[in-house]
């Protein structure tokens, strides 16, 4: 079937684009850029902005580009000294109805509403007048809302709703007094928010960001709070996106500098998520094969993503016990700090300080889970940095981030294999738990390596990988309403997996909520940019030489002196976790 | 083993008991008359104005049982109940004041007049005393111009009204004899 080609003139030159597409995408084949705020290519059309207003021969009004089609013969004026005043002045009613703290905002000048400032020359202000007052809700774990910076655009009620199924926010009120928010405007935590920060990740100000936890690093950092031993760990994911913070190509993997960094910053040990993402692989590996045995029911739902595992309390509380029972890397690590490794080192977990580097927003709240609490009444992770909120850090201690040596992560928890690398993109942690329980039920000492059915940035993968003549079912999900198309099939019985990965964010870890702003180039959401950052980390993983989680020696070490078996006693005490249904309880 | 057993952590039965008995039974029915519309959301209006009927106002435990048996999101309930106008949050008070903010009214000094009127009964415009005597709110023109400006109580025009008065209008309503058992 051939397309219906249309033919118009875009300031004056004629060109040829599919039907149904819009006048913003055409102008953009000429190399025309029309400025834009609430429009995002990867969520529905709300052409509430207004900024992105183009003339078209025959109207006496402007029209916005962003939600116009084109048709036969139309003639577009994308610029003239009209339609910059029009738009100069739409942007600056915005303005004036904005507080005035660029300097000190923490959008830290990558700012969407002042980069539109700047593009359309607004030099002064002139609608001065009333402007909205609004209380911050900053009672929220993860997630605070500022409607005094919010500009209406939308685009968090639409990732909300269209990537992660939860429609946890809407418009309330109206006109001036029009604020974004969850029910009734009341705290995000008792709503049916699930923590992952995706509002934070598109909003194009600062109405929403992640709670702040940098003042409380800075405290431990300057010996504030007594003399404490701060030991900090980084997930998979950062190593892959925080050059981005520093100018460097988006996917430029910067493990040593970022060592380098928070050996700097004055950490005292330096260790990587990524050895209990091996120590995931090992725990979970056991509960799958058990499983997969005759002991549990299937399909066994991962359980790292504490964004999905809030999801799976509120939204499907009925196949709590399909999901692992391990906690979340982060806290499988942060617990071995406070115990093992404490222990070996002969401190006071009382005088443990422990600082998680993480591509979320939803760690935050999982933090103070209450069934995460360490036997002696101590919280396993006290402080959750952002990977923006760690680059900030890093800036404003004058660290030179891209001229840093490499270093090396400390012993013995920093010792991973590249299976724990790829658990930051979507696919990883299924791929990791492939590799090791492919060698588990064939019994020989080396399986596949490379799971490509299981990479890439789809939404919902599925796969059939054929183990020691055993065929066994994987879906793979990113994005919340690919999880919930998923666990549909599972309920109607449509589908018959065996292990379902899940992740929150869509693209996983790498396009977590509390990853850098992209650059201008590009959006937040943008499968390009999952891509590359992805990549990243599969090159860190094929230039390891440790590439399955059971050959980790630091793993084998643990398990010989301190945990005993996987899936035993004391790894359930300290590795593993429960759910329950919790209110209020999401719509499907 | 496959999916099937999995009620022990499902709190889907306690939240739909708690929902039912929240509305009446008409408006139960309604909603599940009208779950397998094309686009079961576009009831929602209907549902609210119904319960607001029943109720007197939309309340808080019904938005959200509304929001659980018609599985529309309570965020988009409760945008959509703040959004228009004839819906109201909060129980209406045994009397009903409306300042008429009319043009005639307005340059007559209907703000002067609301003001003084908040400032008695310590509310704002669209809420109900604490005693549930009261509610206030804004009318547009009541059709009096000639009496500017004018304020109505439970359909009772007053006018012109100076802010001096306003008290003694109050008391009339706070005076008035009980019914007898």
């Amino acid at each position: 079937m051939t397309e219906t080609m249309i033919h118009l003139t875009i300031d004056g030159e004629p060109l040829e684009v599919p039907a149904g597409t819009t006048v913003m995408t055409a102008a953009e084949k000429l190399g025309i850029n029309i400025p834009r705020l609430c429009y995002h290519p990867d969520l529905s059309l709300e052409g509430a902005c207004r900024v992105c207003i183009v003339q078209v021969e025959g109207f006496n009004h402007f029209i916005t580009s962003c939600s116009q089609q084109v048709w036969e013969g139309m003639v577009v004026q994308t610029n003239s000294p009209q339609i910059r005043q029009a738009r100069r002045d739409i942007v600056e009613l915005l303005l004036d109805n904005h507080p005035k703290d660029c300097q000190t905002c923490d959008r830290d000048g990558n700012c969407e509403l002042q980069r539109q400032a700047y593009r359309l020359g607004i030099r002064e202000r002139l609608f001065e007048g009333k402007r909205k007052e609004f209380p911050t809700d900053e009672s929220g774990k993860s997630v605070v809302r500022n409607p005094e910076k919010c500009i209406l655009c939308g685009r968090c009620i639409r990732v909300c709703a269209e990537v992660q199924g939860v429609q946890n926010l809407s418009q309330h009120g109206r006109g001036f007094n029009t604020v974004v928010g969850p029910a009734n405007l009341g705290p995000m935590d008792e709503s049916a928010c699930i923590q992952c920060g995706q509002c934070v990740a598109v909003c194009p100000t600062a109405a929403f960001l992640e709670k702040d936890h940098t003042e409380r690093v800075w405290k431990a950092l300057s010996g504030a709070i007594g003399k404490k031993h701060l030991v900090v760990h980084t997930a998979p994911a950062i190593r892959a996106t925080i050059g981005e913070c520093f100018g460097l190509p988006i996917g430029t993997p910067v493990t040593g500098q970022l060592v380098t960094a928070l050996r700097r910053l004055g950490f005292d040990a330096i260790f990587d998520t990524n050895f209990s993402a091996d120590l995931t692989i090992i725990e979970e590996g056991t509960e799958f094969l058990k499983r997969l045995n005759g002991a549990g029911p299937l399909p066994l739902l991962t359980s790292c993503s504490p964004g999905w595992i809030n999801f799976l309390e509120k939204f499907y509380p009925e196949m709590i016990p399909l999901a692992s029972t391990c906690k979340s890397p982060m806290q499988m690590m942060s617990t071995l700090i406070k115990t093992y490794y404490a222990e070996r080192k002969g401190i006071d977990p009382k005088d443990i300080f422990v600082v998680a580097i993480m591509p979320c927003v939803a760690k935050k709240y999982e933090v103070d889970r209450p069934e995460h609490v360490l036997p002696d009444g101590e919280i396993a992770t006290d402080a959750v940095l952002t990977t923006r909120e760690l680059a900030w850090m890093i800036k404003s201690y004058g660290i030179d981030f891209v001229n840093l040596p490499e270093g090396e992560f400390d012993r013995p928890l920093g010792v991973s294999s590249g299976a724990g690398d790829i658990f930051g993109a979507t696919g990883g942690v299924m791929e990791a738990a492939l590799r090791t329980v492919a060698v588990k039920l064939s019994g020989e000492e080396l399986g596949p390596l490379v799971f490509e059915d299981v990479r890439g940035i789809v939404g919902l993968k599925e796969a059939t990988v054929t183990i020691a003549g055993k065929e066994v079912n994987v879906a793979v999900c990113d994005g919340l309403t690919h999880a919930k198309k998923a666990l549909n099939y599972i309920k109607s019985g449509e589908k018959n997996y065996h292990i379902v990965e899940l992740m929150a964010c869509p693209g996983g870890c790498i396009m977590g909520g509390g990853q850098p702003y992209p650059p201008f180039s590009m959006n937040v959401l943008d499968p390009e940019l999952a891509k590359l950052r992805a990549k990243a980390l599969y090159d860190v993983d094929a230039h390891k030489q440790l590439r399955r989680s059971h050959e980790n020696p630091a793993i084998t070490k643990l398990y010989e002196e301190y945990i005993g078996e996987p899936n035993g006693e004391l790894a359930h005490a300290l590795l593993h976790t429960h759910y329950q249904a919790r209110m209020p309880r999401g719509i499907r | 083993m496959s999916y099937s057993c999995h009620d022990t952590t499902d709190n889907w039965e306690d939240v739909k008991t708690k929902c039912v008995s929240a509305l009446p039974e008409h408006i139960l029915k309604y909603i599940e008359e009208h779950k397998g519309d094309e686009h079961p959301e576009s009831n929602l209006i209907v549902i609210l104005q119904m319960v607001q009927h029943h109720f007197g106002y939309l309340g808080q435990e019904q938005m959200h049982a509304v929001a659980q048996l018609a599985q529309i999101p309570l965020a988009k309930v409760t945008g959509v109940a703040t959004f228009y106008h004839l819906f109201r949050l909060q129980p209406r008070g045994k009397h009903m004041i409306n300042v008429c903010m009319g043009t005639a009214c307005y340059v007559k000094g209907a703000d002067k007049l609301g003001q003084r009127l908040m400032d008695e009964l310590g509310i704002q415009f669209g809420e109900t005393t604490k005693d549930g005597m009261f509610s206030l709110d804004v009318s547009r023109c009541l059709g009096t111009c000639g009496l500017a400006p004018v304020i109505m109580v439970d359909g009772q025009v007053y006018g012109p009204v100076t802010p001096s008065e306003v008290p003694l209008i109050l008391e009339k309503y706070l005076k008035k004899p009980k019914v007898p058992a």
